[in-house]
């Protein structure tokens, strides 16, 4: 069994950031190899707007819940601009939220990751696509036709009359964590497992598994880790998916892995290729949330009481934190198809695209003040899920469960407070899905 | 105001719903959009026009009308 345990990021500039592709959730791989320059790559004409940028760009010492400082900087002074990726290759990346729609929503812009020189941020995350890819990596008309078959199951009404059960397992997980305690960390015993067990009931997957796909998309998601291992962990989820296609074959249930047997028109391959998605999408994403967005209104205490006072706040604050904490963080990828202008530049075809979410979300043409959280704003426009027809599938499910657990969290924990310094937090610059590795609270 | 809707185009994702649950529906087999008002009264003007805004996929238009 390769694991491989969640490394320490220095302080610092250098500092590198995860891949935000929550492709197969996350790219990921080596870092901090030295580049190779590679001799005059697609970008090469373009030394005009060469930005001297390195992406994925760390935070340094900035701000852990800002966008890196000199994205923003990007931003503002030339929105459209060149940067280097770890092979030594560039892309172009794209940081106001006008122009990161118009991409994402534009379907010259392909989301394929088998194209040749589609951006990938390090070696691992090229790894990750070439094995067995699904639907989020592909264009329409096979992305509709796959997507397709799993939207009944996360529409609105659906995942809305999923509230009781949802709510059923943040009280059991909180009546847990408090019993004769007053002090926890939070990742492990309330944000991870409550999407987790949700994702599980919904596909029909045995929570009891749980540490085993948690490690595995642990390794898929960090940038560190090496292609081998990405390779070996993606492997051993796939094999364990088609396993469970095959159970259910024999014992179909009414989750969804076993109605994706019984429509028959997918192979066993594809149901885990989609299964692994759902299952990595689905958990680390809703986790990394609630647990970010506790501790941003721990450093808020002003909105933290102006969200107890008044609870029906909370539909319109989880927007305004999924847009202030953007936790796919590093950039969306695309690959030009045909020559487009944007922004003031043409991108050709066959170049790559990263859009910054969250850069998008601080755009103050949208987001007047877009660095101050404001859980009263209407923050309906950010880009957190994405945009175009790739838009979070999930995004219905992680509503209702952040604001269960956030509106819970606050509710039954009225002392809730920090336990350790807020310095001695480790944040997670090095993942594909930003966010906390522990929370340590009191109560 | 007039309403149009693209089932083509959409992918599903609700935000209409969220934002218009009067107007916007998803079908049950599929959670693609359907429409429930075409003509939909004023006061759901903005809430109508804020759901073609945030559509990620542009399936809905909305059509200005002098008098419906
Ligand atoms: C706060 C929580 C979440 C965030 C911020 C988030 C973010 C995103 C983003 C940015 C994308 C677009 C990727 C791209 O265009 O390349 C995406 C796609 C996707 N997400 Fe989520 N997600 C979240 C929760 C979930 C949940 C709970 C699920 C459920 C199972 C899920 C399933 C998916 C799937 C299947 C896709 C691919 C959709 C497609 O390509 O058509 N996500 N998500
Ligand atoms: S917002 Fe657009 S894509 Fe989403 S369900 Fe409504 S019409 Fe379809």
């Amino acid at each position: 069994m390769t694991t491989v345990e969640p490394i320490d990021v220095e302080d610092g500039a250098g500092t590198v950031e995860a891949v935000g592709s929550v492709g197969t959730l996350g790219t990921s791989g080596t870092t901090g190899a030295t580049p190779t320059p590679t001799a005059s790559g697609p970008g090469s004409t373009h030394l005009a707007s060469e930005s001297g940028l390195v992406v994925p760009v760390g935070r340094g010492d900035g701000c852990p819940f800002d966008p890196p400082a000199r994205v923003e900087r990007v931003r503002r002074e030339q929105p459209v601009v060149r940067a280097r990726l770890w092979d030594g290759s560039s892309c172009w990346l794209v940081t106001r939220h006008q122009d990161v729609r118009a991409v994402l929503g534009d379907p010259r812009f392909s989301a394929d990751a088998t194209r040749p020189g589609f951006p990938f941020l390090t070696a691992g995350g090229r790894e990750i696509v070439t094995n067995n890819p699904t639907f989020i990596r592909k264009d329409d008309p096979e992305h509709a036709r796959l997507r397709r078959m799993l939207t009944a199951d996360f529409m609105v009404k659906k995942v809305e009359a999923m509230r009781p059960e949802v709510q059923r397992i943040a009280d059991e997980l909180l009546d847990r964590m408090t019993d004769g305690r007053s002090a926890a960390d939070l990742v492990a015993e309330f944000a991870l497992p409550l999407p987790s067990l949700v994702i599980c009931l919904l596909l029909g997957v045995p929570y009891e598994d749980h540490e085993f796909f948690q490690r595995r998309s642990g390794i898929l998601l960090s940038l560190r880790s090496e292609p081998e291992d990405i390779r070996t962990a993606q492997q051993e989820l796939h094999a364990y998916l088609v396993r469970l296609a095959r159970a259910k074959r024999e014992r179909p249930d009414d989750a969804i892995v076993s109605r994706l047997v019984a429509r028959g028109e997918l192979d066993d391959d594809e149901i885990a290729s989609m299964g692994r998605l759902l299952l990595v999408a689905g958990h680390e994403t809703t986790a990394n949330m609630t647990a970010l967005s506790t501790l941003a209104l721990l450093r808020n205490p002003g909105q933290m009481a102006r969200l107890r006072n008044d609870p029906p706040l909370i539909k319109g604050a989880v927007e305004e934190l999924l847009r202030y904490l953007t936790i796919v963080h590093n950039g969306l990828p695309r690959l030009a198809t045909e020559d487009v202008t944007l922004g003031g530049v043409t991108i050709r075809a066959g170049e790559g695209v990263l859009c910054t979410l969250n850069s998008a979300n601080r755009d103050d043409e949208v987001f007047p003040d877009g660095d101050v959280l404001d859980v009263g704003r209407d923050a309906r426009r950010h880009v957190a899920f994405g945009f175009g027809v790739h838009q979070c599938l999930g995004q219905p499910l992680a509503r209702v469960e952040l604001q269960i657990a956030l509106e819970t969290l606050l509710r039954r924990l009225p002392d809730l407070r920090l336990d350790v310094p807020f310095e001695e937090i480790r944040f997670r610059h090095d993942m594909g899905v930003y966010g906390v590795y522990a929370l340590p609270v009191a109560w | 105001m007039r309403v149009h809707i693209d089932q083509e185009k959409c992918c599903g994702a609700g935000s209409c719903v969220l934002s218009a649950p009067e107007v916007f529906d998803q079908r049950e087999e599929d959670g693609i959009v359907v429409l429930l008002d075409a003509a939909p009264p004023a006061e759901l003007h903005d809430a109508v026009r804020e759901a073609a805004a945030i559509c990620p996929a542009a399936a809905i238009t909305v059509e200005q009308v002098e008098r419906v």
